[in-house]
């Protein structure tokens, strides 16, 4: 018998029993539906944090106090924060750099009856040249600005749409920001959403603003900075571990307590920690599928049993254990690749509606795609197999005698 | 009748089934001989080993013990892959419970046996059809057993038996399940086929009315032939 007519008389079986057949399909269709879905949004969050790193720029550099990634864990809570001077320090001894100290706040903005929570930035003049942030109206503010801890601020985008509901104009109008009167001069451009987190959904301000009036330190959160292009940031990176050793006092032989990262070292660990979401869902994933070929197993055992007596009657008429075989081997392979074909269709709608509702781009790995297509075939040849034997070694006239 | 040909020779069949204690031993030495065209009736009481001697010419089974001489092959000695091979090529089989495959249409059972020999799918159909209305069902192609009455689903299963033409078609108990008039014709059928188409059939009955439709009749007695003669005179 042909391959071809082993094909359609499976199929004929199957469309005989569609009930059955979906119900066999089912665990398939989950497994591959949730595999190829996983392993999607894996993907597509690195991709997405990717090209929101890549957009900040290759020779940024970020320090913080506290142990690097790989240092010890409780490092960063009692590392001691940074100081103005420091950053003026670096300023001063490494060339070329542009350095912006940064303190994060949260505060409640006010404007008339409009209460929006976001988070303030006091920083110095440098921060917009490093972060790249563009303006779209008004103006930044300026050295004196920051040296005179002037009471005024620059909106983003989404902080700017909230108060002021998009059409009306700002600049020159005063809003609260915690419980400091502040004059709006600037808004923002809006930039590329990532993953949820909304990047223009800041105030920025003087530095000495927010120290003074929110919150009440001199203390500086950490350091942005821009190393000279012509400079390798791995050299520039030193120069600043050195200059921070000194001034925090830090014996030789100690670790840092302090971490300066480039866009590369953040890029490569937060794509390992994707990587490891992605391998920890791909593998919840494949477990599903695992036990989807199971439930083929199942089902296609009861129904070597449920059809024993047919099968008795093929044998009598003339077939021959392997082409029993074949047939529920078949039966099984197109059950498990239809289920398969229809999981990567549900996983690549269910991707495609979550990237769609947590803003990451759709990226369509046709590997995947193609796997997920040729491993849900082998699953219904392995779950196929037991079965398929088990009718194919049936005794005729057992078989035929089977009630 | 002509100079008879020889189709079939059986040399001391014995069938031992399980083993020990609880063995039993359903035919103990049956030798015959069959001819070419012959219309043979199998009788006997219940438990006497008719359909174990069946199973046997069927190639279905194979005896504990003895020889089965088919279109010159030993069919005692043939693998089970090579009796699928025979069963395929030159036997027809018949049952008492039909043995239809329900969710099939009549054409598609009776196109069953052509599919495993290879046949197209053209061939099939027309050979299928043509079957099927020289069993008086041409206009019922497209129903199902259970849309067939037990003569008619019977008749399909005759024409399943019938589309390969087989050298050998056997029949345990064909109208078992019927009624009499279904019965006589079924009987009818398979006379007028017989005739008209020099079938040989082995077939299995409890009926005296059906026996003597057959040219022939064996009579089974506990695993051994008792009687065996034209039917006029095995059943007088
Ligand atoms: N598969 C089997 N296993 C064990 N014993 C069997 C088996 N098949 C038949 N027998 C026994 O062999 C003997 C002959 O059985 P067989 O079915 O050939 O009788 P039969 O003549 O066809 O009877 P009936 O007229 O009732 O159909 C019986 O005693 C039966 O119990
Ligand atoms: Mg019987």
């Amino acid at each position: 018998m042909n391959p071809a007519t082993t094909f359609v008389m499976a199929a004929q079986a199957i469309l005989r029993h569609k009930l059955r057949a979906a119900l066999t399909a089912l665990g398939v269709v989950i497994g591959v539906a949730s595999v190829i879905g996983m392993v999607h949004i894996g993907q597509s969050a690195k991709e997405s944090v990717r090209s929101q790193i890549s957009s900040l720029g290759d020779n940024l550099l970020m320090v913080r106090p506290g142990a690097g990634p790989r240092g010890p864990g409780g490092a960063r809570a009692n590392a001691a924060p940074f100081e103005l001077e420091d950053s003026a320090a670096i300023a001063a001894q490494v060339d070329g750099l542009t350095v912006a100290p940064v303190v994060n706040h949260g505060a409640l903005v006010v404007w008339g009856n409009v209460n929006w929570p976001t988070a303030v930035t006091g920083t110095t003049v440098e921060f917009f040249e490093v972060r790249q942030w563009k303006l779209e109206r008004g103006r930044l503010f300026e050295e004196q600005e920051v040296r005179s801890a002037a009471p005024v601020c620059v909106l983003g985008a989404t902080v700017y749409n909230k108060l002021f509901g998009g059409g009306r104009e700002s600049i020159g109008d005063t809003i609260r920001v915690g419980n400091v009167s502040c004059q709006v001069i600037g808004v923002l451009t809006s930039k590329q959403s990532s993953m949820g987190s909304d990047p223009d959904d800041v105030v920025v301000m003087p530095l000495r603003t927010v120290q003074r009036r929110l919150s009440g330190s001199t203390d500086v959160g950490m350091l942005y900075l821009t190393a000279p292009s012509h400079q390798p940031t791995a050299s520039v990176k030193k120069q600043i571990e050195e200059i921070l050793r000194e001034r925090r006092r830090i014996k030789p032989g100690d670790d840092d307590d302090f971490s300066v990262m480039s866009m590369d070292e953040i890029a490569q660990r937060v794509e390992g920690t994707t990587d490891t979401m992605t391998a920890l869902l791909g593998s919840i994933a494949a477990v599903s599928l695992l036990v989807g070929g199971i439930g083929i197993m199942n089902i296609m055992l009861v129904s070597v049993t449920e059809r024993t007596r047919e099968i008795g009657i093929r044998m009598a008429i003339g077939a021959r254990g392997r082409e029993v075989l074949t047939q529920f081997l078949m039966e099984s392979i197109i059950l498990s690749t239809l289920g398969g074909i229809i999981g990567i269709g549900l996983g690549l709608g269910g991707f495609a509606i979550a990237a769609d509702s947590l803003g990451m781009p759709f990226v369509l790995i046709p590997e995947i795609v193609v796997f997920a297509f040729f491993f849900s075939a082998v699953v219904g040849v392995v779950f196929g197999y037991v079965p398929a034997r088990k009718a194919a070694r049936l005794d005729p006239m057992e078989a035929l005698r089977h009630e | 009748m002509p100079a008879k040909t020889p189709l079939l020779t059986t040399i001391d069949l014995h069938k031992v089934y399980g083993s020990g204690d609880t063995a039993v031993h359903a035919l103990r030495g049956v030798n015959l001989t069959l001819f070419e065209g012959e219309f043979v009736a199998v009788m006997g009481a219940s438990g006497s080993g008719k359909s174990t001697f069946m199973s046997l010419l069927g190639a279905l089974d194979r005896p504990s013990r003895g020889e089965c001489w088919l279109l010159g092959i030993d069919i005692a000695r043939l693998t089970r892959d090579q009796r699928a091979l025979f069963r395929r090529h030159y036997l027809g089989f018949v049952f008492q419970s039909f043995n239809l495959l329900s969710r099939m249409t009549a054409l598609e059972n009776v196109e069953l046996p052509l599919i495993y020999r290879g046949e197209s799918r053209r061939v099939r159909r027309e050979k299928a059809a043509m079957t099927l209305d020289l069993v008086g069902l041409g206009d019922r192609l497209g129903h199902t057993p259970a849309q067939l009455s037990g003569g008619q689903q019977q008749r399909v299963a005759i024409a399943r038996a019938l589309v390969t033409e087989p050298d050998l078609i056997l029949a345990d108990e064909p109208t078992g399940n019927l009624d009499s008039a279904r019965s006589a014709e079924v009987m009818e059928l398979l006379v007028k086929l017989q005739h008209h188409r020099k079938l040989s059939i082995v077939m299995v009955t409890h009926e005296r009315d059906m026996a003597a439709y057959t040219h022939r009749v064996i009579w089974f007695s506990d695993g051994v032939v008792e009687r065996d003669g034209p039917a006029a005179e095995v059943l007088k």
